[in-house]
């Protein structure tokens, strides 16, 4: 019986969505022609997507409840939690497939890789603001072309190279970072968000149009590539030397990010974003805790500006929509806000899949909006939940112990 | 004078179809604090929506009348249901989760619902038929304001008047404003929170619809992305005016229409949406309530 009832909720479930869907599916008009043609077969693949969905979607809501009623919070994060004794060998093996990867696969796969690699590195810088202090920024990508642009004009300009740049493009990151940050800190939550997405149009709208200074739509081409001691390179050498510096790039994030995180400022930002009134009852200065949150997380984007610019070496606006900031994150939320290898996964996920899926790569970003709502619904915590530290009690054989 | 008089009205234009879709997002914000970012969405959706009926009609050889006012049915009609799905998928499961997670679920709405229109139908830009007809009186003040404008202001002057007497004065008005007040409170003396926050979302998602309808048919074309811009502007408007509050919504819409419309016509049209933008930075400095909102302070 109850599995009847089931079934019969779902079907209305389907008709609701075939008749919700049926216009924009179904019918589709050539306005010049005056042709309609209707594709039936889209129905079909709706009602039993949507049946199938709403069955499994129900199913997994039943499963969390009971789970729920059975104990608290043993499911959150139990996926993906490695053991200790696996660390080193795991650790080496990516190791050697990450030092590997550019002798063994093609210049064009090495050029994917660099690519989620930077994205990694964006998602970490995206993750400080989002994840730990709780803010969100939905201007992100302002950054990423402030970067890239500093490179691409003071090399126009001023013929630097890349390693000058490189500070430059991160020291500007962070300092358009504090310019935003400072006077809409006071701001709540949402209204930051809608603020930051107005920055992040504006500067690209800027850039579009300010033909004396950007160079307009059509954007700047022939950046040079990152020189390595002043050696020429060919193209395959070049690729590998920016995949490395990649890499090098990566570990290096990784490893301030990780030290931040459960540095002073780190607990800060933790605290601000679980409760604003209390973290300033206990001193903490709020609006120097979100300006260093802000300008830390805009120096990655900065540097990876930079990377950006000097590995395509061609950058117009259209690379800055405000697509790049919801693919970012995208990044930030499947992974698991605050979260550092959630992140790491998660760029990777989302930037290898669709390359490697060409034939799923027009439902990227239907598949990125699906999953932002499907993880806030399901999985709010992300894939590798954030474990915060903890201290722990352990037992003793002498019972008095833990009492003197 | 007349260049003046002609931008003022565009302005005004403009400044209805930003308070229609306003009107959602402040109606939404009232009542459950989150910024509805796909509601944008919905007024594009409405737009496509009316474009394929009326086409389809067209095809059929209705009277120019009739489609008009199927089409615009439609609009509404799916516009509603699509809000009140969205409402039902993405937002009602994340009530009482913290603040940040039905905002990027909004996000991930938003997204979503553009490339579904950008997959199933098009990417370019769609020719949308001119729906409103031109009004023979009209012809002496042509120069200065077309039939369409007559029309759009028209318009929204009736949804504004109904809107304010259906939340004044019919029960499910009541219900609302009680929601809006203290939501905990008006579940404990009975207030079905349920369905007040679907007839929210399907209030804001009609007016949505009739403002895409009307502003596609005055524009002329329509593509997946409309409601993006859109929708932010008509936020900015909402936040202008002091976002909960609905003669705010409109004082603000009107406020953003006009400042684009001088500022395009007297300084330059290529940094159009840089002024939006801008005026809603500078606004939520110095004023973060907006000009009829109350700034609320928090108990601890």
């Amino acid at each position: 019986m109850f599995f009847v009832n089931e079934i019969k909720k779902s079907l209305l479930i389907s008709c609701w969505f075939i008749f919700l869907t049926f216009p924009i599916m179904v019918i589709r008009i050539n306005p010049y022609e005056e042709i309609v043609d209707y594709r039936w077969n889209n129905l079909i693949l709706v009602g039993v997507g949507s049946f199938i969905l709403s069955l499994v979607g129900r199913a997994v809501q039943r499963r969390r409840e009971k789970i729920g009623q059975n104990d608290t919070d043993q499911t959150a994060g139990s996926t993906f939690r490695i053991a200790t004794k696996m660390y080193v060998p795991l650790v080496a093996l990516s190791v050697l497939v990450i030092c590997c990867f550019p002798f063994v696969f093609s210049t064009y796969q090495t050029n994917i890789m660099t690519t989620a690699l930077i994205y990694v590195v964006l998602g970490l810088g995206l993750n400080i603001v989002v994840g730990l202090a709780g803010l969100l920024d939905l201007g992100y990508v302002a950054f990423y072309a402030v970067g890239a642009y500093s490179y691409a004009l003071l090399n126009y300009h001023f013929g630097l190279g890349f390693w000058t740049v490189l500070p430059i493009g991160a020291g500007l990151g962070a300092l358009f970072g504090i310019l935003l940050g400072f006077p809409v800190l006071r701001l709540r939550g949402d209204y930051l968000a809608i603020v930051t997405l107005g920055f992040g149009e504006i500067i690209r709208l800027i850039l579009e149009n300010w033909n004396d200074f950007s160079f307009g739509p059509s954007g700047i081409a022939n950046i040079p590539r990152p020189s390595f001691f002043g050696m020429e390179m060919s193209l395959q050498a070049a690729t590998i030397y920016i995949y490395f510096l990649m890499v090098g790039l990566a570990v290096f994030t990784v490893f301030v990010v990780n030290r931040l995180q459960h540095s002073r400022i780190g607990r800060a930002w933790i605290a601000l974003r679980e409760d604003e009134i209390a973290c300033q009852a206990m001193g903490i200065d709020k609006t120097k805790t979100k300006l260093t949150a802000f300008a830390l997380g805009a120096t990655w984007a900065g540097m990876m500006g930079v990377v950006f610019a000097a590995k395509t070496t061609f950058i117009n606006p259209a690379s800055f929509t405000f697509l790049e900031s919801a693919i970012i994150l995208s990044i930030v939320v499947l992974g698991g806000m605050g979260s550092i290898l959630g992140v790491i996964i998660a760029a990777f996920i989302l930037i290898l899949l669709p390359e490697y899926l060409r034939a799923f790569s027009d439902y990227r970003m239907l598949l990125f909006g699906a999953t932002m709502v499907m993880m806030m619904v399901f999985r709010p915590q992300g894939l590798v939940a954030p474990r915060r530290r903890c201290y722990q009690f352990r037992k003793t054989d002498d019972p008095a112990a833990g009492i003197k | 004078m007349e260049y003046f008089l002609e931008l003022f009205l565009g302005g005004m234009t403009r400044g209805s179809i930003y308070a229609l879709i306003a009107l959602g997002y402040t109606m939404v914000y009232g009542i459950i604090g989150l910024i509805n970012f796909a509601h944008g969405e919905i007024y594009m959706i409405g737009a496509f929506t009316a474009l394929i009926t009326a086409s389809v009609l067209t095809i059929f050889g209705l009277n120019p009348f009739a489609i008009l006012v199927l089409a615009g049915l439609a609009a509404v009609v799916y516009s509603s249901a699509y809000g009140f799905t969205i409402e039902k998928v993405a937002y009602k499961p994340l009530r009482n989760a913290p603040r940040l997670s039905p905002l990027i679920s909004a996000i991930g709405m938003s997204i979503f619902l553009q490339n579904y229109v950008l997959l199933a139908q098009t990417s370019d830009f769609m020719p949308f038929p001119n729906l409103i007809p031109e009004f023979a009186f009209m012809e002496p003040w042509a120069h200065i304001i077309g039939s369409s404008e007559i029309v759009i202001l028209a318009v929204t002057a009736v949804a504004m008047v109904l809107l304010t007497l259906l939340i004044k004065f019919t029960r499910i008005g009541k219900a609302m404003r009680a929601t809006a007040q203290d939501r905990k409170m008006a579940m404990l003396v009975g207030v079905n929170i349920n369905r007040v926050i679907s007839v929210t979302f399907i209030i804001g998602s009609s007016l949505a619809a009739i403002g895409g309808l009307l502003i596609a048919s005055h524009i002329g074309q329509i593509n997946f992305y409309i409601g993006f811009i859109a929708g932010i502007k008509a936020f900015t408007a909402a936040v202008l005016g002091g976002i909960g509050s609905i003669p705010g919504a409109v004082l603000g819409s009107f406020v953003l229409g006009w400042t684009e419309s001088f500022a395009t016509g007297y300084i330059s049209s290529d940094y159009e949406d840089v002024f939006a933008f801008s005026l809603l930075v500078l606004i939520l400095i110095f004023r973060p309530a907006g000009i009829l909102g109350r700034s609320e302070s928090k108990k601890v």
